[in-house]
C-alpha cells in the first residue's frame, strides 16, 4: 500500500548522524562513569577526597549520561531515521530537528556540569535543576512537533507500528517530566518541588518508573519493530499481536509507579493498585518480546553469521528477562526482599545494558554503512567481539548484583533465637565486596566493547564511500 | 479520600483492566479481511506485517493475570474507598498524633483488627519476651558477668548504639568511649541504667561573651594544667581566678559532677578533644550532648541487659 515515488526522498540524515554518533561518544561516557563508581563502591579511595569526585555527585551524572545522553541521543536519531523513512517524507522542519539536537547536547552539557558541583533536585533520574528542566521541556516540545509534524505529512496511507511506539514514548516523556518537575525556584540553581511529602514521592515513582516504561521501553520497542524485521529481512511476526501488546503496555505502564513504594507513607490502595498493574504488565511485555524473537521465524541461521542481529535478538532476551523479574519484584512479597538491596541495581541493568544499550548497539551497527553510504561496517570481526564482551559483561553484572542483593536481603531480616538482628548493616556491606568488584570487571568488559564500537565506527566512516547510485538511499519499493 | 476521588479511582482501573480484556478478546479473532499467516499488505520501508493469530498460551497467560487482578482489588484494599473484603491493611492510617496513633492501636487491637505491626509485635513478645525476662531478673553486674546475656547485649548495641558509639563502643568525638570507664553520669550499674532508660542532655554552655577572649585563653591554659599538660603558668594562674564559674558544675577540684554529667576536667579523657584550640573551642561556643532515651524503644528488660553490656565494656568489670 506504500506509495513509491520515481524520485527517491531527500531524507534529512544530518540530525541523524548527528545524534548517531553522539550516542556512541556519550555512551563511552557515560559508561566510564558508571566503571569508575562501581570501582568507588570497591576501593572508596577513588574519590581522591574530592567533593566532585565522590560517589553521591557521579552516581546521578551516570544515570543521566546514560539514560539521558546515550539512550536519548539513540532513540533521537532512530526515530528521526525510522519516521522518514516509513513514512517516505523529509523530516516536518529542519530548523527544528536541529535545534532538537543542539538543544539536547545543551542540555547534557550543563548535567555534566552542574550535577558534579552538587546542583540537585534529589529526584531520581530528575535530578536537573529548573533551568535545565525548562530547557529539557522546551526540546521535548520541539521533538514532539517534528515527529509528529512528519507523521501528518507521510506519504503511507498506514502509520507503521514503530511510530505508534515512539509516539508514545514522546508523548508520556513530555508529560512525565512537566508533571513531576513542577517546581518553586528559590535561586538560580535551587528549588523546591511543588508536591508536598508522599504525593511527591508518589509524583516523582510516576516519573520514575516511566521513565523506564516508555523512554527505556516504548522508544526502544519502536527501534526493535524496524531494525529487527530490517537486518532479518523477514517481516513482522504478527500485526495483531502489535495492536494488542502496543495499547497494553502504555496503558498499564502508567499505573506501575507505586510499586517502588510499597511499605512506605503511601496508602494502602495505591500501593495495590501498582502492584497489581505491575504484575498483569508482565504479559503485554512479553508480547513485544514475542512479536520481536518470532519476526525470526524462518532465519534463524543468520543468528550464526550476523553479530548485528544476536546485538538485537539478544537484547530481547534481556528484555524479557527483565521484564519477567520486574513484575515478580513488584509483587510486595518478593519486594520486601530485594527492595533497597543490589537485586535493584542488578534488575535495573539487565534491562538498561541487556535490553536497551544491545538494541541500541545492534541499531547504530546498521544505521551507521546506510548513513555514511557505506557498503558495510569496516569490521563484522570486531562487532562479534564485541557482541562477546558486551553479553559478558552484562552477565557478570547481573549474577553479581543478584547474588549480593540476595545476600543483604537476607541478612537484613534474618533474625536470632532472641528477636535480635543477626547482622549489623555493616556486615552486609562487607559481604557484598566481592560481588562489587565482579561487577566492576563486568563493566570494564562493556566499556571495552564500546571502545571497539568506537573504533571500528570510526574505522566505517574513513573507508570509501559506495560510488553513486549504489546509495542506500533509493526508496525501497514494496 | 472523598467520594468523587474514590469513584475516579475506581472507574479508571477497571475501566483500564476491562477495556484490555476487550482488546485482547477482539483481536484473538481475525477481525482483519486479510487470511492468517499471511501479509497485511502494508509495507514501511520494506517491512512488511504478517497477520499471524495471537500465541494461545500467551493470551491464556493474560486472561490469568487479569483474573488474579480483580481477585486481589477484591479482597485487598485498591479500589479507592473499598478496604477489601479481608479487612487488612498495613497500618493505622488516618491518624495525626501520636496519641490518636496509640489509641486507634489500641481499639484496633480489642477488635481483633488485621493490623500487620501490631501482629508482628505481639507475636515477637509472645517470643522473645521470656527470653528477656530471664536475663532481666538478674542484676545489672550479674548480667554482666554472664557470657549468654552479653551475647544478646552486644547484639543490641551493634543494632541500637553502634551507630554513635561505633561498634567496638570506642566512640567517636562528641560520642563518648564506653570503654575506659569513664561515666560523666556515673559509671555504676544504675547509673549506666538511667542514662539508658532517661536519656541524657548535657549542657556546656557558651563562655565567650562571660569570659572574652582573652578570659578564654586564660582558662584554657588553667583547664590544661588540671591534668597536667605543660601550661603557660601566668596565663594559667589568671584562668584560676576566673574558674569560679565552671567550678559551678566541675567542681572546685574540677573533678567533674556525675549528676550533672559534668566531666572530670584532671583526666586525659575529653570528649570534644583535648587540644588547646578544641578545648578553647568548647569554652567559647559551648557543647550540646544528646544521649537518647531507649525506654520506649528496647523497653526495661533489653535496656537491663544492655546496661549489663556496658558495664562488661569498662575495664574494672
Amino acid at each position: 500500500m506504500s506509495q513509491t515515488s520515481s524520485q527517491p526522498i531527500d531524507y534529512n540524515m544530518k540530525v541523524v548522524k548527528q545524534f548517531t554518533i553522539m550516542t556512541i561518544i556519550w555512551g563511552i561516557i557515560g559508561m566510564s562513569v558508571g566503571v569508575l563508581i562501581a570501582a568507588q563502591l570497591v576501593w572508596p579511595a577513588l574519590n581522591f577526597d574530592t567533593p566532585w569526585l565522590t560517589y553521591s555527585r557521579l552516581r546521578p551524572l551516570h544515570t543521566n549520561a546514560v539514560i539521558f545522553a546515550f539512550g536519548t541521543s539513540a532513540l533521537f536519531a532512530t526515530a528521526y531515521y525510522i519516521v522518514q523513512r516509513t513514512c517516505q517524507t523529509r523530516l516536518f522542519s529542519d530548523k527544528l530537528a536541529a535545534f532538537t539536537f543542539w538543544g539536547w547536547q545543551a542540555v547534557i552539557v550543563s548535567a555534566v556540569i552542574t550535577l558534579p558541583m552538587g546542583f540537585t533536585t534529589t529526584k531520581e533520574y530528575a535530578e536537573l535543576e529548573w533551568p535545565i528542566s525548562i530547557l529539557i521541556a522546551v526540546v521535548w516540545i520541539a521533538f514532539v512537533i517534528v515527529f509528529f509534524g512528519t507523521l501528518a505529512i507521510r506519504r503511507t496511507s498506514h502509520i507503521y507500528v514503530a511510530n505508534w511506539f515512539y509516539g508514545g514514548f514522546i508523548i508520556a516523556v513530555a508529560m512525565l517530566h512537566i508533571g513531576n518537575n513542577l517546581a518553586l525556584p528559590v535561586s538560580f540553581m535551587k528549588s523546591y518541588s511543588i508536591y508536598p511529602g508522599a504525593i511527591d514521592a508518589m509524583m516523582q515513582w510516576w516519573y520514575g518508573h516511566n521513565a523506564v516504561g516508555f523512554l527505556l521501553t516504548a522508544g526502544f520497542l519502536g527501534m526493535m519493530y524496524y531494525f529487527v524485521p530490517k537486518q532479518a529481512e523477514r517481516p513482522v511476526y504478527s500485526y495483531r499481536l502489535s495492536i494488542v501488546h502496543f495499547w497494553a503496555l502504555i496503558s498499564i505502564y502508567i499505573w506501575a509507579g507505586p510499586h517502588h513504594l510499597h511499605y512506605t507513607a503511601l496508602p494502602d490502595w495505591a500501593q495495590n493498585v501498582g502492584m497489581v498493574m505491575s504484575v498483569i504488565l508482565f504479559v503485554p511485555s512479553w508480547g513485544g518480546m514475542i512479536n520481536g524473537i518470532m519476526t525470526l521465524s524462518g532465519a534463524w541461521h543468520k543468528l550464526r553469521t550476523d553479530p548485528i542481529l544476536r546485538f538485537l535478538i539478544v537484547s530481547l532476551s534481556f528484555y524479557g528477562m527483565s521484564t519477567f523479574e520486574g513484575p515478580m519484584m513488584a509483587i510486595k512479597s518478593v519486594n520486601a526482599l530485594s527492595h533497597y538491596t543490589d537485586w535493584t541495581i542488578g534488575h535495573v541493568h539487565s534491562g538498561a545494558l541487556g535490553w536497551v544499550a544491545m538494541i541500541s548497539i545492534g541499531a547504530m551497527y546498521h544505521l551507521v554503512p546506510v548513513l555514511f553510504e557505506r557498503e558495510r561496517m569496516y569490521s563484522i570481526k570486531l562487532i562479534n567481539t564485541h557482541f562477546w564482551l558486551h553479553t559478558i559483561g552484562v552477565v557478570l553484572y547481573i549474577v553479581a548484583m543478584w547474588i549480593s542483593g540476595v545476600t543483604q536481603g537476607l541478612m537484613w531480616r534474618a533474625v536470632n533465637q532472641d528477636g535480635t538482628l543477626t547482622y549489623s548493616f555493616i556486615e552486609s556491606i562487607q559481604a557484598s565486596y566481592p560481588f562489587y568488584f565482579v561487577r566492576f570487571v563486568g563493566g570494564l568488559f562493556i566499556v571495552a566493547g564500546m571502545l571497539l564500537m568506537a573504533y571500528n565506527v570510526y574505522k566505517t566512516i574513513r573507508s570509501e564511500k559506495l560510488r553513486e547510485n549504489e546509495g542506500k538511499f533509493a526508496p525501497q519499493t514494496a | 479520600m472523598s467520594s468523587f476521588w474514590s469513584a475516579w479511582i475506581i472507574v479508571l482501573t477497571l475501566g483500564t483492566l476491562i477495556a484490555l480484556m476487550i482488546l485482547l478478546r477482539w483481536n484473538m479473532k481475525n477481525f482483519t479481511d486479510v487470511e492468517e499467516g499471511e501479509s497485511m499488505g502494508h509495507s514501511f520501508d520494506g517491512i512488511e506485517e504478517l497477520n499471524n493469530p495471537l500465541p494461545k498460551w500467551w493470551t491464556i497467560l493474560f486472561w490469568l493475570c487479569f483474573i488474579w487482578g480483580f481477585f486481589y482489588l477484591a479482597l485487598y484494599p485498591g479500589l479507592g474507598n473499598f478496604k477489601g473484603l479481608i479487612g487488612w491493611q498495613s497500618s493505622n492510617q488516618d491518624v495525626r498524633s501520636l496519641e490518636e496513633s496509640r489509641l486507634a492501636v489500641e481499639q484496633a487491637r480489642e477488635q481483633g483488627l488485621n493490623v500487620r505491626y501490631d501482629r508482628e509485635r505481639r507475636r515477637a513478645e509472645e517470643v522473645y519476651g521470656p527470653i528477656f525476662q530471664q536475663y532481666a531478673q538478674m542484676s545489672i553486674t550479674e548480667i554482666s558477668q554472664t557470657p549468654e546475656a552479653l551475647q544478646i547485649g552486644q547484639r543490641l548495641f551493634l543494632q541500637n548504639c553502634a551507630q554513635c558509639h561505633g561498634s567496638d563502643a570506642r566512640g567517636s568525638r562528641g560520642f563518648p568511649n564506653l570503654t575506659d570507664g569513664i561515666f560523666s553520669w556515673g559509671g555504676e550499674p544504675e547509673h549506666i541504667y538511667a542514662t539508658l532508660m532517661t536519656g541524657r542532655n548535657a549542657q556546656m554552655p557558651a563562655q565567650l561573651d562571660a569570659l572574652g577572649e582573652q578570659g578564654i585563653e586564660e582558662v584554657t591554659e588553667y583547664v590544661l594544667s588540671l591534668s597536667g599538660r605543660a601550661v603557660d603558668r601566668d596565663l594559667a594562674r589568671a584562668g584560676e581566678q576566673k574558674f569560679a564559674v565552671c567550678a559551678a558544675c566541675h567542681g572546685q577540684d574540677g573533678k567533674g559532677n556525675i549528676a550533672l554529667g559534668a566531666p572530670n576536667l584532671t583526666d586525659s579523657a575529653w570528649l570534644y578533644g583535648g587540644s588547646r584550640n578544641a578545648i578553647a573551642e568548647t569554652l567559647r561556643y559551648g557543647r550540646n550532648g544528646v544521649m537518647p532515651k531507649w525506654d520506649e524503644i528496647l523497653g526495661e528488660d533489653k535496656v537491663k541487659i544492655l546496661s549489663g553490656y556496658v558495664l562488661s565494656l569498662s575495664p574494672e568489670s
